[in-house]
């Protein structure tokens, strides 16, 4: 029973990482209907820039701040230079051009950082905690907090706030969005900072578990697209459930059967939803009107 | 002093002069119609106009300011809304939904408010529900209030259009055959709706096939064919116009065909 308690907090805590990534995706998409492969990248950039201006002597708070800080303006650069002056192209052009600048920041950030993988001290020590008979890292705490205080952030923002329906409805009708008066440009900015942020907090969170690098960004964008995927596309609640799920899927095939299919769950997950279930479990059913 | 003055507007689509030097004026509280056979350029005008299209030529002037190509949500602001031949609807919310979208822009207020429900936030949003109600009721939609937008009939979104374009408080308000796919006590209805609008003193620019109504309740009549202004002026004037009669009824062996789309 150790071993099972065990592997639920490792999944707990890596699902909380996929659920971030998957919040990324669900904002991007909910206002643009854009998988924005670049989501990685953000939660990379997020662990390496605090990395590197805490050892620059920043305290470690300040330095995370500027890493989401700075990662949000990547990603408010990533919508006005790439998606902005393309739009009214496919949605399939969009996501290629994601790819594209996920590539791009890869490829930077090797040149400006360097090819090591990086970690910071945890926050509040790196003493386990025994917990139901199992150990959890504190900092494993502070990714499951992180990740729920942000879903219930973002569930707020999107049924509460004027700004947050601005951008629900800018995802359901663009056009009829302008001619209520929403400024769907400034919608869309805003979606692209908060999801890098959100990502850069992914990243921030989880460096000193997982360790960063400049590549870390690929497998995360694929594991939180499966996330996101398995919940529904679009969903907030969707995003949570399918990122833990997957997490809890994967420490669970590692555990009990091999490691080595650990890597493979995800992408089974992906093919299995496409197949049987398009919608994932928490999003509509799409039915177009013609 | 006019409300809306459109000065010589003209569109190119790769060589196809859609909308060519067409040029007229609406007054506050008139009803202008613009008809014309199929392919005529109503459509283009009205998306010129609304700057969904960025004409080639000519200007567009609201309450004398130049708002030739202004983003369309800024035009929301400055008093100039619309509905379209096609529907655009948020399909996917509820018929209550739509019209209180049409108040997005007096329900802004602090981040800070909404996100702690102040009484201030929970005022404008019930003002907001209040005035959304009161203009489905306007358009006869308040009993589908609950209803998903896209389940709906065809004629039922043209009004639920309308209340959304009404709730922005427009100074001028484009319809795009608003009477399209309705019955008849459905177009009197609209009918209606539209005389009255225009009493409040909004300017009211409208296309339509239903000739009956439009020569019912328009002031003014602006007629094109080819993309040209061919005639201009009241109902009565515009229907003995010989060459509006040769646009719609062609002239010798032509049939009327395309009068009636």
């Amino acid at each position: 029973m150790d071993g099972l308690m065990q592997f639920i907090f490792s999944g707990l805590t890596v699902g909380a990482v996929y659920a971030l990534v998957a919040l990324g995706f669900t904002i991007i998409y909910n206002a643009s209907d854009v998988v924005n492969f670049s989501q990685g990248e953000f939660v990379m950039l997020g662990g390496m820039i605090t990395v590197f201006t805490f050892e620059a002597g920043l305290p470690l708070p300040l330095a995370a701040v500027v890493a989401i800080a700075v990662t949000a303006g990547v990603g408010v650069a990533l919508n006005k230079l790439a998606i902005e002056p393309a739009r009214g192209a496919p949605v399939v052009s969009l996501i290629i051009i994601t790819i594209g600048a996920s590539i791009l920041i890869r490829g930077a950030s090797q040149l400006i950082f360097d090819k090591q993988l990086h970690r910071f001290p945890a926050f509040s020590g790196d003493e386990p905690l025994q917990v139901l008979g199992a150990t959890i890292l504190p900092q494993s705490l502070w990714v499951i907090g992180g990740a729920l205080l942000v879903f219930v952030a973002l569930w707020l923002f999107f049924t509460k706030t004027l700004t947050g329906k601005a951008v629900l409805a800018t995802a359901n009708n663009r056009l009829a969005a302008q001619l209520v008066g929403i400024n769907t440009n400034y919608v869309m900015t805003l979606s692209f900072a908060l999801s890098a942020a959100i990502g850069a907090l992914a990243g921030v969170l989880v460096t000193p578990i997982t360790l960063v690098g400049y590549d870390v960004g690929v497998g995360l964008a694929l594991k939180g697209f499966a996330a996101a995927m398995l919940g529904g596309m679009g969903n907030p609640k969707g995003a949570l459930v399918g990122g833990l799920l997957l997490g809890l899927c994967e420490a669970l095939t590692a555990g009990f059967l091999s490691s080595q299919y650990k890597e493979a769950v995800a992408f089974v997950i992906i093919l299995a939803v496409l197949f049987v279930m398009p919608q994932g479990l928490f999003g509509r059913k799409s039915t177009e009107r013609v | 002093m006019s409300l809306l003055q459109v000065q010589g507007l003209g569109i190119s689509f790769g060589g196809i002069r859609a909308v060519h030097d067409v040029s007229f004026n609406v007054k506050a509280g008139e009803i202008v119609s613009v008809i014309g056979p199929n392919g005529a350029g109503k459509t283009t005008l009205f998306n010129m106009i609304s700057s969904i299209y960025r004409p080639d030529s000519g200007t567009v002037h609201l309450e004398g300011k130049d708002i030739t190509a202004t983003e369309p949500h800024r035009l929301a602001r400055l008093g100039m809304s619309r509905t379209f031949q096609n529907l655009q609807i948020f399909q996917e919310m509820t018929v209550l939904e739509n019209a209180i979208a049409g108040y997005h822009m007096q329900e802004s207020g602090p981040l800070w408010q909404d996100l702690f429900a102040l009484p201030g936030s929970r005022r404008r949003a019930a003002k907001a529900r209040e005035g959304a109600y009161e203009l489905l009721a306007r358009v006869g939609l308040k009993n589908a209030a609950e209803q998903e937008a896209g389940n709906l009939s065809y004629g039922a979104l043209k009004r639920l259009e309308i209340a959304r374009a009404l709730a922005t408080e427009p100074k001028v308000l484009l319809l795009d055959e608003p009477a399209a796919g309705c019955n008849a006590v459905e177009t009197e209805e609209i009918d209606e709706l539209i005389a009255e609008t225009a009493k409040t003193g909004i300017a009211i620019l409208l296309v339509e096939h239903d000739m009956k109504m439009v020569m019912r309740i328009s002031n003014h009549i602006v007629v094109l064919d080819h993309g040209e202004k061919i005639a201009e002026g009241d109902p009565a004037t515009v229907s003995q116009n010989p060459d509006v009669i040769a646009a719609y009824l062609g002239t010798g062996e032509e049939e009327a065909s395309h009068a009636d789309g």
